[in-house]
């Protein structure tokens, strides 16, 4: 049983949502690995997440879309209550690395997207600049943060905790190309079984020129809040508009900066009071992302941001 | 469990009542998942709520709870009208041959015998003609091979044609004719058209080369026609000849870990360790007991084994606890064991201490408070006793009611001790999984604190109350003081001990036994728990063969080596842990194979004949019985008719499963409204003469189910922050419908209440809830998580500090007529927005 992992290949995660219970387990294996804190105290109202968002302290999030038809009988198959492990997808366009100043974020053996913590300086360039939100800053470090795909234990022969723990195998891991042709099979299947509208997602190289990290989605891409092929525009250093956006950023991130110190001072409402999910994102970090970067998530957008540890 | 987890991926088609696990038991999830993805298999999920196993199955449908006997019952009526049994395993593998007493019958929702007084049935009628020497219904069975009958022995008539008119086949029948695909609509809701498309594909496992599993748990267990739900499904598997066989069977899925194990062991008031009963007031001897609680044969061919051994067993019990003091001249120390005279079930326990007929309580391993039912009754139980000891790791809803939000601390006299126990990961011992297997586990960390194992506890109180016998005398100090602990330490038994004592010895060797085949009723032998006899042999058993563990439950031969290590390749797995009963993967197995031994399905074998022996797994049949000896047993040879039983005397509300609404209904029995709750479930505050406490559907119009989620494991990880995380807050689950209408929005607060109590937590608008057209009527059904009370960092984080989170204030204090397991799953209450 013992796993081989070789360095100098591709390896990833195939996500396969058909076959997701939602269990989490995935999000507490994580945690307990890489020394994760949860310190949620808020009911989001959104189905069953409370995670909200992926972040420094949140390397896998469960999304939770409900599509149940409101009728006495239905069919679920992974069809009606979406559910989807999400997880940094380690693009092999990896707009973070290109935006990152410091050579932080580099390409591992393995290439999985890693960021090395001693050489990150806490610029955020990389929050601003990641399509899929999944980049979070650590107040406590001073440093971005995300998956590694368990870099320690990939170095060790041991496959990330995420796969480790879920039941299901809706979470795979292996070597990208055995992964790609265990889903195209996978496909086959669940479209047979009558689910059309059962796509995958970045197991090709039309979103960021493939994803590592990839998905059997039981919907569209905008279901989950993804951008597709057409919408998912690289904000690199090679774009103009990534460049202004970034400028605007900087301008932004000091106001707000401002505004947090001044808002520290005042006094904060009881803790016990529930957050509603339309509440606005916290100042300092709706204020980083500029809105011309983002995949115009609806769902995201309006969620509550996790606050950085 | 009568199969197992892994058996699962042998299935066709899963049918999944009362039961949710996909979240409840993600990990066991693995097996239906494969099913579905290997072979093709279907799940059908019947529930109140479209939940995390809806989202991966096949069909949902949205039933109302606490009606599952309806839907089995509409199935049964299906399968039988359409002649789609499996023809020879109910005429020779079950009760249906079987002729019934003249005088009995069933009549506006009451069965022969019923005394409104004490809400009890007289079961005389509900038993078997015996056959008699004038002739008369004793057909030969010409397909199975079998001895000669016997006027006056005991034996019950039978007619294998089935077509006596009081055949059990016939009254099966006529029992469920009733229960059409419309009277399935009014009572649960389901669609008529999407029923019968189920129905279609549940006939078709009637078939040879199908077979179909039935999973459930507590959904169905909690109501107050528990037993009766899940007999319903019984009977449909033994008309589709499913019990027995790989990738069949009913399997109950247990509850947190080692629940299975507590059942084996006696966790329950009415039996004892290995399910003996417990004994009765008036009996004096072991012959008395005996003759009262074991089965009868029934049949020339039924061997009765659980019957024929039940002397053996209770004789081996009594050895273990009383060792030298327990001889044949006193019955084994017979007298010193309880026989209670009243009920002492769970509700129970909190009535008498209502009635201040308790003095004290012993709370180890649960939380009183929060497990309810009437969560507010049993705190005024529990403030009612003098003293209260509450065994745990860390602080729970009991240990601290007497502070609860909005209790005076002054007005309760209660003095509650709480002492610190080892967690299960500072201690080594077993885990009895659903599937039977023991398993032993390994202690993770060292206690912590001061804290002590529950079992030290327990031996230390043993000896300081010997000690005060020894000191101060008393009635009756023999059972006490003769009490063997036969350990190393008498105040600190290892877990490895009690196994061995569990096990068993021939006490003429020394020998631990192998089998409880081996069991004696002459004091020779011992047994703590004869169903796990042989989970501990001897090294030199030839279960050892060679181990240097004598402890089967550490075995560990799995997917390491598949080819070795599961021979069949049916995932039996023989050498990893250790099953009861011997080591059998699939109970009943001698079903799974044809009268001549041949498996049903070829490719899916449990057990087959060779021409010398039975192979495959642990045979539920002597190894060595040519099933073609006239002399061969009946392939259910625990019981009394040696067949499985579609009517069975057993239950104290019928012999065949009746629909009675919950005791708390929206709308009266369609099926018979003069009789529309259970005739016989104990009504214990009108007993006791306190107020009613159940409430009308025109002031609590909706219907309410409580359950688990996956986040959360009862009450215990309100203290573990990754576990809080996921799930903060309290909440229950509105359907969208009904949010609309009561202008309620995901995010609100909102009160909800029932005649006992009320629960003021946030919304979750969902259509994953929705309303049912019953009888007529539209019904909402509320959805109600149990996981919350004032104790844990949920509640250390709010500012009401867990006030009215305990969702169990909310359930009826009543239970299922036999078990008196609580009605949690249905009742009712009205929903307002704060």
């Amino acid at each position: 049983m013992a796993l081989s992992i070789t360095p100098g290949e591709k390896y990833g995660f195939f996500t396969d949502t058909s076959i997701c219970i939602g269990c989490k387990a995935c999000e507490v294996a994580c945690k307990e690995w890489n020394g994760l804190q949860s310190d949620n105290t808020v009911f989001l109202a959104d189905s069953f997440d409370n995670t909200g968002a992926l972040d420094a302290q949140h390397w896998r999030h469960v999304k939770f879309i409900e599509q149940v038809a409101d009728a006495p009988t239905s069919v679920g198959n992974g069809q009606a209550w979406l559910m989807m492990s999400d997880v940094c997808k380690h693009c092999e366009h990896a707009s973070c690395m290109q935006v990152c100043p410091t050579g932080a974020i580099i390409r591992t053996e393995f290439d999985s997207v890693f960021i090395q913590q001693d050489v990150c300086n806490g610029c955020r360039n990389c929050i601003s600049a990641c399509p899929y939100s999944v980049i979070g800053f650590s107040s406590a470090s001073g440093t971005a943060h995300k998956c590694t795909l368990c870099y320690d234990r990939l170095q060790n022969n041991m496959m990330p905790a995420c796969a480790q723990a879920c039941p299901t195998q809706s979470i795979q891991f292996g070597k990208v190309d055995d992964l790609r042709a265990v889903a195209a099979k996978r496909l086959d299947a669940v479209q047979a079984g009558g689910a059309k509208n059962a796509q995958l997602y970045g197991a090709d190289d039309s979103v960021y020129g493939g994803l590592n990290a990839f998905f059997l989605l039981m919907d569209k891409p905008e279901a989950y809040a993804l951008p597709n092929a057409s919408n998912s525009v690289l904000p690199g250093r090679n774009n103009l508009f990534g460049y202004l956006a970034a400028l605007v950023t900087a301008a932004l991130a000091v106001i707000a900066g401002l505004v947090a110190l001044r808002r520290r001072t005042e006094p904060r409402p009881a803790p016990a009071a529930p957050v509603t999910p339309d509440e606005p994102a916290e100042a300092p970090d709706s204020a980083e992302r500029p809105p011309a970067e983002e995949p115009a998530p609806a769902r995201g957008e309006s969620r509550r941001r996790r606050r950085s540890s | 469990m009568t199969n197992h987890w892994r058996d699962l991926k042998n299935t066709d088609l899963i049918l999944i009542n009362g039961a949710n696990p996909a979240e409840a038991h993600p990990v066991g999830f693995q097996w239906f998942m494969r099913a579905k993805l290997d072979r093709g298999a279907k799940i059908i999920h019947a529930d109140p709520r479209f939940t995390r196993t809806s989202a991966v199955a096949d069909t949902y449908l949205r039933i109302r709870t606490g009606t599952d006997v309806a839907y089995f019952g509409g199935l049964i009526n299906y399968v039988l009208e359409n002649n789609l049994f499996h023809d020879e395993y109910v005429r020779n593998y079950t009760n249906a041959a079987w002729i019934v007493k003249d005088g009995y019958s069933f009549k506006d929702g009451l069965f022969s015998g019923y005394d409104a007084n004490t809400r009890t049935y007289k079961v005389d009628t509900w038993s078997y003609e015996q056959q008699s020497s004038e002739g008369g219904p004793n057909e030969p069975n010409p397909g199975l091979v079998q001895g000669p009958t016997q006027p006056g022995s005991g034996f019950a008539a039978t007619d294998y044609t089935l077509q006596h008119p009081r055949s059990v086949f016939q009254l099966l029948k006529q029992h469920y004719s009733r229960y059409t695909p419309d009277m399935v609509e009014r009572i649960t809701g389901i669609p008529k058209a999407d029923f019968l498309k189920v129905a279609q594909q549940v006939g078709e496992m009637g078939k040879l080369d199908k077979v179909m599993s039935i999973v459930y748990a507590v959904g169905l267990t909690h109501h107050t026609t528990g037993g009766q739900l899940i007999r319903s499904a019984a009977i449909l598997q033994l008309l589709l000849g499913n019990m027995g066989r790989p990738g069949g069977g009913m399997n109950a899925e247990r509850g947190h870990a080692n629940i299975q194990g507590n059942t084996d062991n006696a966790i329950s008031w009415e039996i004892l360790p290995g399910y003996l009963k417990i004994p009765a007031p008036g009996q004096k001897t072991i012959k008395d007991y005996v003759d009262q609680s074991a089965s009868k044969a029934s049949h020339p061919n039924s061997w009765n084994f659980f019957g024929r051994n039940y002397s053996n067993f209770m004789v081996s019990l009594l050895k273990t606890w009383y060792g030298a003091a327990a001889t044949k001249d006193n019955e084994f120390a017979f007298d010193y064991i309880p026989k209670p005279a009243g009920n002492a079930s769970w509700i129970t326990i909190y009535d008498q201490a209502l009635k201040g007929k308790m003095e004290g309580l012993f709370l180890s391993g649960m939380t009183a408070s929060s497990i309810g039912p009437d969560s507010n009754q049993v705190m005024d139980a529990l403030g009612k006793l003098k003293w209260m000891v509450v065994m745990d790791p860390l602080p729970t809803t009991s240990s601290e009611f007497w502070r609860r939000p909005g209790a005076d601390p002054k007005s309760i006299q209660t003095e509650v001790f709480l002492l610190p126990t080892t967690h299960w990961i500072e201690k080594d011992g077993s885990f009895v999984n659903s599937g039977r297997w023991v398993q032993w586990k390994e202690q993770v960390i060292q206690p912590q604190g001061n804290a002590r194992h529950d079992h030290w506890i327990t031996a230390d109180l043993l000896d300081r109350v010997k000690k005060l016998y020894q000191s101060g005398g008393g009635k009756f100090p023999d059972p006490i003081l003769k009490l063997t602990l036969d350990y190393k330490d008498p105040l600190k038994p290892t877990l490895d001990e009690l196994l061995q004592e569990m096990n068993g010895k021939d006490l003429s060797t020394g020998k631990r036994l192998a089998s409880f085949a081996n069991l004696k009723d002459d004091g020779t032998t011992t047994s703590g728990d004869w169903i796990y006899t042989g989970v501990y042999p001897d090294p030199s058993a030839p279960t050892v063969a060679g181990r240097s563990d004598a402890n089967l439950s550490k075995r560990r031969d799995g997917v390491q080596d598949v080819a070795k290590n599961d021979p069949t390749g049916m995932g039996f797995f023989p050498n990893w842990s250790w099953s009861w009963p011997l080591n059998r993967r699939v109970m009943y197995n001698r079903a799974s194979a044809d009268l001549q031994g041949k498996p049903w399905d070829p490719k899916r074998p449990g057990i087959q004949w060779n021409g010398s022996a039975w192979t495959g797994d642990v045979p539920d049949y002597p190894p060595t019985m040519n099933p073609s000896d006239p002399a061969a047993w009946l392939p259910f040879i625990m019981n009394g008719e040696g067949t499985g039983r579609l009517f069975s005397s057993s239950m104290v509300d019928g012999p065949f499963p009746e629909h009675y609404e919950p005791m708390e209904s929206p709308i009266a029995n369609p099926l018979h409204p003069s009789q529309s709750a259970s005739p016989v479930a104990f009504l214990y505050d009108k007993a006791a003469g306190r107020p009613n406490r159940f409430g009308t559907a025109k002031d609590y119009p909706y219907v309410a189910t409580s359950y688990r989620l996956t986040e959360h494991e009862h009450y215990v990880t309100q203290h573990v922050p990754h576990l809080v995380g996921l799930q903060p807050q309290p909440f229950v689950e509105i359907p969208y419908e009904l949010g609309k209408k009561l202008g309620i929005k995901s995010g609100d607060r909102v009160r909800v209440s029932s005649m006992r109590g009320r629960l003021e937590v946030l919304a979750l608008v969902t259509k994953r809830l929705g309303p049912s057209i019953i009888d007529g009527k539209k019904i909402y059904q509320v959805g109600i998580p149990i996981h919350w009370g004032f104790v844990g960092i949920a509640a250390d984080n709010d500012p009401s500090k867990g006030k009215n989170w305990l969702a169990n204030a909310l359930t009826p204090f009543v239970g299922d007529a036999n078990a008196r397991t609580p009605e949690f799953k249905a009742f009712l209450v009205k929903v307002e927005k704060l």
